[in-house]
């Protein structure tokens, strides 16, 4: 599709800090490749994921947003990635509902070690924005800086 | 408006090779805010360091962004050289230019533009950044260990002996524990009793530790360094200090007829008893369920002849509250119940017995003195059937354990062992589904078993045991010689499962420490935290991490004491300053925060709020204990008035950050 | 799809659950009369032997008393498994099957008959 080679996804990432943070940064150490449009921000636990930064993302023009934590029973607060889970499963369905695809939001546990499956999510992340092609669902151009 | 300095690093080729550093110092120079942009070889050598430490004295800096590897690698760095020039070390922000840019991207042009939108996320998140301060708290210099069994004594032992005082809570009359049951211990078949009672004596003995025998803990409260714990003292209905141990009680005592719990119910003993010859304390204690002077007032035999004047009829439950800086569990573990294994014929034949009782009838000081003789008439064995893997290795949805028990393979090694050496007229089968001995000197123990004392290892499993005529029919089936066997036994062995003590679920409701789903204590970290609880303060010894035999257990426990030793020879702690914070005019009292606080940081306050008109308003608040946060973030989401905030990573940051990369 | 997957199939039985205890065979009633044990069973199946298994007279043997399915303690179900290669053989298209005539003289006298064992087992578990 022509339009879509144009289509430079933004991807916002949120990783936990003790899980996926670290095995974004060993994807790196190992060299693993994935396309740019990843933006990682670090979060203490993926519990600390306000569905607001997710709703605020698509608002101001993303077109994908993941959230990374560490697998269930490994969180490093015990229980937070079940938080975590619950309130995504809730808000993606909202999204969904507002017509923003699921295929848009995903959450992935990517542990310390799994530096190779984070840099496959990612890979494989990108590839379905890519297909899915621009969001402008939510977008709010008034906040576009251009 | 902050004065923020950039500061990019080349990681010498590593950053330099895919990012055009010159081009992102260039272009987040011209950010809001940013009064100074520099590149630089490495930002966290000597020089490095020195230079950014000079910019911020120059150009009064009040926030610096390092635009360099992951801050897993140098946040810390950083952050001290930016409080020795100065400036508050929370105050810094790393933008990862290197593992998450420059080492996955090989296009230099897309590598450059998104380390400069990473930089600029940094950027927007330090305007909003605010000086923290860790806070400290005090450290109690006394550590408590609940459970006094191998595990507890030798925790408590080790504290002790670095000076620090410790108390034990027992919730049985006496310390020791499990390993006091136990006749021998593999692999190097020394009795039991002549290992541990010096270790009992020792601490009872030791001046800096406080045996409390006969207690449970009821309530624990605080946080690390600050616990305040309550224990309950339970009524023995006599007095701890003038009971000599005599015994004398325990032999007029005309209640006889009570099931002994230390052999397992193999034999009986009085209403006024003490569990056993080396017990500690070795002191006299009245069973209220059976002691007929507390049933019905009359008797008083025991009090007739003690002539110490110890009896106390009219004793009451202590509750005793003390302050400790660290607290270890070491509630070890208990076998299965036999009951649902029906096959076995455990509840109808007295013959068939769990090993822990096979324990008590080898034991010199069991029911039998120490000769093995059938429970049901009293004679000589001389077939012997174990089997093994009872409730252990079971799948999820039955009735058993999914987990391996671990011991078991060693203990019946041993007693199959000690049998054919003491009764060499005796035929023992042991049913295996594998023969799991690692460990040092254990695998030469089993084969010893087999090739030297010719104990019949079988690979397969008894299916039914049958009591007829006296004797066991045992049908069980021989894998590897493909046959069905049928064994007439006098005494079949149960190597039971063991699980975790049942007073340990409620204990970890009371620490907020984590369990896993079969109830054993939860570790912080599997391979490298292995004796501390993920709840700070907490730490794990013995079995109720998980099955372990004695070595491991005092391995385990010496480890759990130097992870207390070094806690407590602190004499404050430093805080992680990012937790998190409530805004208590937004907040409503909800508790929503509360509830899914996993450290239970989180109480509420009644506090009084100034009113229109003069008025005061009370209300009801949140208040974060900044001690016992660990900054998860999990309140922030659940907070429905949005008056929750986790400093150092705040929803305007958070937010700033996505905008940044969203722009 | 294959016997193997047919069989686990219809029976629901996972081989791999299985940590080859024995405890089936240990239990069995009728271990004389078969060819083939409770615990080979399984290990046929996940070995993708199941052919064999269906040829094999001693399928019949089962008496369906489930004590292997009772006291198995991974929950892998041996008597659901043969059950199920016995439903797979009256599947076969063009199998041979008995006449009804031909069945008494088949009967084995000493072991009990398998609707006799079914319903005994059925209405003995106070249901």
């Amino acid at each position: 599709m022509p339009v879509n080679q144009e289509f430079k996804p933004t991807i916002v990432a949120f990783c936990c800090n003790w899980c996926s943070y670290a095995g974004a940064d060993l994807s790196g150490t190992n060299r693993l490749q994935y396309p740019a449009n990843v933006k990682i921000i670090r979060i203490p636990c993926s519990c600390r994921l306000n569905p607001m930064f997710v709703l605020r993302a698509f608002q101001r023009g993303a077109d994908g947003v993941i959230l990374c934590g560490c697998h269930p029973g490994d969180c490093h607060y015990t229980t937070g990635n079940y938080y975590a889970r619950r309130r995504m499963t809730l808000l993606f369905s909202l999204l969904d509902y507002l017509g923003i695809e699921k295929e848009r939001t995903r959450v992935e546990w990517v542990s310390a070690a799994e530096g190779a499956k984070f840099a496959a999510t990612m890979n494989d992340f990108c590839q379905t924005i890519y297909n899915l092609g621009p969001n402008r669902r939510l977008e709010d151009l008034r906040c576009k800086s251009e | 408006m902050q004065r923020i300095g950039v500061f990019v690093c080349w990681c010498g080729s590593n950053i330099a090779a895919t990012v055009d550093v010159k081009q992102v110092a260039e272009a987040l120079g011209k950010e809001p805010g940013v009064v100074f942009s520099t590149d630089y070889q490495y930002m966290c050598s000597q020089s490095g360091q020195e230079m950014i430490q000079e910019a911020i004295r120059e150009h009064r800096l009040t926030g610096v962004v390092i635009c360099s590897c992951s801050p897993r690698m140098h946040e810390a760095t950083f952050r001290k050289t930016c409080q020795k020039a100065g400036l508050n070390p929370y105050m810094v922000e790393i933008a990862n230019i290197r593992e998450q840019c420059s080492w996955i991207h090989k296009d230099k042009i897309t590598a450059t533009e998104k380390a400069v939108i990473l930089g600029r996320a940094a950027i927007a998140k330090v305007h909003l950044n605010a000086p923290l301060t860790a806070g400290t708290s005090p450290v109690v210099k006394r550590a408590l260990v609940i459970g006094g069994g191998i595990a507890g004594i030798q925790t408590a032992l080790d504290i002790a002996d670095a000076g620090f005082p410790v108390d034990i809570v027992e919730k049985k009359p006496t310390i020791g524990g499990k390993m006091t049951q136990i006749d021998k211990t593999f692999p190097t078949l020394d009795c039991a009793a002549c290992i541990l009672t010096p270790k009992m004596v020792d601490a009872a003995q030791n001046e800096n530790i406080d045996i409390i025998s006969y207690a449970q803990v009821e309530k624990v409260q605080g946080f690390v360094g600050n616990f305040s714990v309550t224990i309950r003292k339970k009524a023995r209905y006599v007095d701890e200090t003038k009971c000599t141990g005599c015994g004398l009680c325990t032999e007029k005592c005309p209640q006889k007829k009570i099931p002994n719990e230390f052999n397992l119910g193999l034999d009986n003993r009085r209403a006024i008893y003490i569990p056993f010859a080396q017990a500690t304390p070795k002191v006299a204690t009245i069973d209220p369920n059976y002691c007929t002077m507390l049933k019905t007032g009359k008797c008083g035999v025991c009090s007739k002849v003690c002539t110490a004047g110890a009896i106390n009829y009219k004793q009451e439950d202590e509750i005793i509250t003390r302050e400790y800086g660290a607290i270890v569990v070491a509630t070890g573990f208990e076998p299965i119940s036999m009951e649902p294994f029906d096959e076995f014929a455990y509840s109808q034949s007295p013959d068939v017995v769990t090993s822990l009782e096979l324990e008590r009838l080898m034991n010199a000081a069991g029911p039998t003195g120490g000769t093995l003789l059938r429970p049901s008439d009293g004679a000589h064995p001389h077939t012997l059937v174990f089997v093994q893997c009872v409730g252990s290795r079971c799948d999820g949805a039955q009735k058993g354990k999914s987990y391996c028990s671990k011991i078991c393979c060693m203990y019946t090694a041993k007693h199959a062992m000690l049998i054919r050496e003491k009764y060499p007229d005796t035929e023992v089968y042991v049913f295996y589904i594998d023969v799991r001995t690692p460990g040092k000197n254990f695998d030469e123990f089993y084969r010893r078993a087999v090739e030297e004392y010719g104990v019949h290892y079988i690979k397969g499993m008894v299916g039914k045991v049958t009591p007829q005529d006296g004797k066991l029919k045992v049908q069980a089936s021989d894998l590897l010689g493909g046959r069905q066997m049928h064994i007439d036994a006098d005494m079949v062995v149960l190597a039971a499962a063991i699980e975790p003590d049942k007073s340990a679920r409620p204990l970890a409701t009371m620490l907020t420490a984590s369990m896993d789903t079969n109830d054993f204590f939860t570790e912080a970290h599997p391979k490298l935290r292995p004796v501390e609880s993920p709840t700070a303060g907490i730490f794990l010894s013995g079995a109720c991490q998980g099955p372990k035999d004695i070595p491991e257990t005092v391995a385990q426990a010496g480890a759990a004491a130097s992870k207390v030793i070094g806690l407590l020879s602190k004499n404050s702690l430093t805080c992680n300053p990012c937790t998190a914070k409530p805004d208590e005019l937004m907040c409503n009292g909800c508790s929503s925060c509360e509830k899914v606080c996993p450290y239970g940081a989180i109480t509420y306050v009644d506090k009084p709020f100034r009113g229109p008109n003069r008025t005061t308003l009370t209300r009801r608040v949140a208040q974060v204990n900044p001690a016992v946060c660990q900054g998860c973030g999990a309140c922030t989401v659940a907070c429905p008035s949005g008056a929750m905030d986790l400093q150092g990573f705040s929803n305007k940051q958070i937010l700033a950050e996505v905008d940044a990369i969203c722009r | 799809m294959n016997w193997t997957e047919t069989i686990e199939r219809i029976s629901g039985v996972n081989p791999r659950k299985c940590m080859k205890c024995g405890k089936c065979t240990a239990t069995c009633p009728a271990y004389e009369e078969m060819e083939y044990h409770p615990h080979q069973f399984v290990d046929m199946l996940s070995s993708g032997r199941v052919e064999e298994l269906m040829g094999s007279r001693g399928i019949y043997m089962c008496l369906s008393c489930f004590a292997c399915v009772e006291r198995c303690p991974r929950n892998v179900e041996p008597a659901a498994l043969i059950e199920a290669v016995r439903t797979a053989v009256l599947r076969q298209q063009g199998a041979n099957h008995m006449k009804a005539d031909a069945v008494p003289a088949l009967l084995e006298e000493e072991l009990p008959q398998q609707a006799i064992t079914s319903a005994l087992r059925k209405y003995s578990k106070g249901g």
